[in-house]
């Protein structure tokens, strides 16, 4: 598992490093800050990937109190529903749609058969153990009936490598950009326009009273479930278009880093998720991009994370588990 | 003879390592998914002392159980400004900086890890598998012991009640600081002392040998034992413990199986095979009633 971990970890070094030769000429013109902007570019980019997963898992937290691992295992299964989607139609939006569907599916019965009724016990290592169970069968599935090896996901978009000024936005750096930008755009609308957006707030701040005024939890639950798991399979489509690979471990990293970024943004805070994500994603651009990799980047999201949570013990803003 | 003697040592390891996360989780209810940390770090400590300083195997088991000790104290007192699920990610990222710097930094070895760390000598006998086995459960045998006199002492009682309720048990008059710490103080030690025993029974060791996947592991078999229940963890251990080598008939599916495992028994046995309140207890309970075993404590 981790050996095919470490190949993931170099592949996308690798396309990292390109990426950054292909800059060397701006570079060698001594535009200091034309890296910065490039870095800062990539940053974004990597955060808006990031924070799509973390939305869904921060809108399970706020409701629920579970750290859902199982999450980044809809993230794998949009990727390779996707990618089977487009060998069929060659397109891309009906691809974002079967792996939307197939996460939307997964995440209702995840939900109903495990994390609602197990949720009656008091002791929160019990989901958490569960999920982990949930991930490890997912991901073990996916290697069983799609094979070991990384299958290509090649895309090709009808969009130029776009040049502002001297910085350089690839096509699927900008496909992502703009659709990560239009999801947070429709999950704001969501949670703040709509009927089972507000009942979610509510819920998540008390699920008891907002029973007791007549919210049907049970369905905000499933609300949640569902959003949550179609924005991982979202983003699992989104990243393997990015790096052209999809692999049944490819939500290792999601997993774990994805729980660091949550607890940044102050768990449950959908707000504080986002910009969590573009703060990790930022920092993990500009350590590579400037002081080489001292340590892997995965260790640094959660050396960020440690630092922060000693001097701010709530996350990066409030959260509404503050009442807690 | 060997084999039984190698797959002895291994369970023996992971039965120590599950007793003493079961102190910090089970017992005092604090939740660490990052315990291959301390297992790394006291591997890693009997490691170099005994490769580059030639600390023998007992100077270095001493030490092992010292560094593990000592960085349990940090995450204890890590653990009085975080709680739940925000002290539960820390453990993971605390498992995860660690691997990282093992590693990364040449003086641990950097990816290619430690090699020729010296077998555990008495005067002129050297280790094998069998003496190995022994001392493994030799120690679980003193873990054990250790533990049930610790449970039924007032230390015992009073992290009982943090874990049951910690602003309840502070309220009461406990020092819930002074318990925390020393639950993980003794856990983190245990774990220490585990990696000195692994560091020279495998003779080589790397990182990767104390990844996350491995404190997944290791909290499996406390949950699926049963928190705080020391036959629980006992059983918890051996089952995973020798699951590799039981299903190695169906080696391809071993992952699947784990999996599954995993989120059953949390889905029907949700405090484990022999927790408190588990149906398969009750069971037993009732199969050999003795003096007060009908009392529930809850």
């Amino acid at each position: 598992m981790s050996v095919r971990k470490r190949e993931f970890d170099l592949y996308v070094e690798g396309r990292y490093r390109s990426c950054t030769t292909g800059l060397a000429l701006s570079y060698s013109l001594g535009a200091e800050s034309t890296v910065f902007l490039q870095q800062m570019v990539n940053g974004i980019t990597i955060g808006s990937l990031y924070s799509l997963v973390a939305l869904g898992l921060t809108m399970v937290y706020g409701i629920m109190r579970v750290l859902d691992i199982a999450n980044a295992g809809a993230y794998t299964l949009g990727a390779y529903l996707g990618v089977l989607a487009y060998a069929r139609t060659h397109s891309i939006i009906i691809a974002l749609l079967a792996g939307a569907g197939g996460a939307a599916i997964t995440g209702y019965l995840f939900q109903r058969a495990i994390y609602t009724p197990i949720k009656k016990m008091a002791d929160p290592i019990v989901p958490l153990v569960a999920s982990i169970g949930l991930f490890i069968v997912m991901e073990d599935l996916f290697r069983l009936i799609a094979g070991p090896y990384t299958i290509t996901f090649p895309v090709h978009l009808p969009l130029n490598r776009l040049t502002l000024g001297p910085v350089v936005i690839t096509g699927t750096q900008a496909v992502i950009l703009l659709i990560s930008a239009f999801l947070f755009l429709l999950l704001w609308i969501l949670l703040n326009k709509t009927k089972i957006g507000l009942a979610w707030q509510a819920t998540a701040q008390d699920t008891e009273t907002a029973m007791a005024m007549g919210i049907n939890t049970r369905s905000v639950v499933a609300f949640a479930f569902i959003l949550g798991y179609i924005f991982a399979a979202l983003a699992g489509i989104l990243v393997a278009i990015h790096y052209n690979a999809v692999f049944p471990t490819m939500g290792d990293i999601p997993s774990y880093k994805m729980l660091a970024i949550v607890v940044l943004g102050g768990l449950g805070n959908p707000l504080g998720a986002v910009v969590a994500s573009i703060v990790v994603g930022l920092a993990e651009a500009f350590v590579a991009g400037y002081i080489g990799s001292f340590l892997p980047t995965d260790a640094i999201a959660f050396l960020a994370l440690i630092i922060l949570l000693l001097v701010r013990p709530q996350g990066l803003l409030a959260s509404g588990g503050e009442v807690r | 003879m060997n084999y039984w003697a190698v797959l002895a040592t291994t369970v023996g390891i992971w039965v120590l390592l599950a007793l003493s996360l079961n102190i910090i989780t089970g017992e005092a209810g604090q939740p660490n998914i990052g315990h291959a940390a301390f297992f790394g770090i006291g591997a890693y400590t009997s490691a170099v002392l005994n490769t580059k300083y030639g600390v023998d195997f007992w100077g270095a088991l001493v030490m092992a159980l010292a560094a593990g000790a000592l960085m349990g104290a940090v995450l204890g007192l890590i653990s009085m400004r975080l709680r739940n699920d925000f002290l539960a990610i820390t453990t993971i990222g605390l498992n995860f900086v660690t691997v990282a710097i093992f590693q990364t930094v040449p003086y641990f070895g950097g990816a290619m890890g430690i090699g020729g760390i010296q077998p555990p000598r008495i005067g002129g006998l050297t280790f094998g598998p069998v003496e190995l086995a022994v001392l493994s459960w030799l120690v679980v045998a003193l873990v054990v012991i250790l533990n049930r006199h610790l449970q039924r002492a007032w230390f015992g009682y009073a992290l009982r009640a943090i874990r049951d309720d910690e602003a309840a048990a502070a309220a009461m008059g406990i020092d819930v600081r002074r318990y925390k710490v020393l639950a993980f103080v003794i856990g983190t030690g245990i774990a220490g002392l585990a990696g000195s025993i692994y560091a020279h029974f495998m003779t080589f060791i790397s990182a990767g040998d104390f990844g996350f996947n491995i404190s997944v592991t290791i909290l499996a078999m406390v949950v699926l034992g049963g928190r705080g229940s020391i036959p629980g963890v006992l059983l918890g251990g051996v089952i995973l413990g020798m699951a590799p080598e039981v299903f190695r008939f169906i080696s391809d599916y071993r992952l699947l199986v784990f999996g599954s495992i995993l989120v059953l028994v949390m889905r029907f046995f949700p405090s484990g095979l022999l927790g408190q309140g588990s149906r398969l207890q009750e069971l037993l309970a009732g199969a050999f009633r003795r003096e007060g075993a009908g009392v529930r404590v809850r």
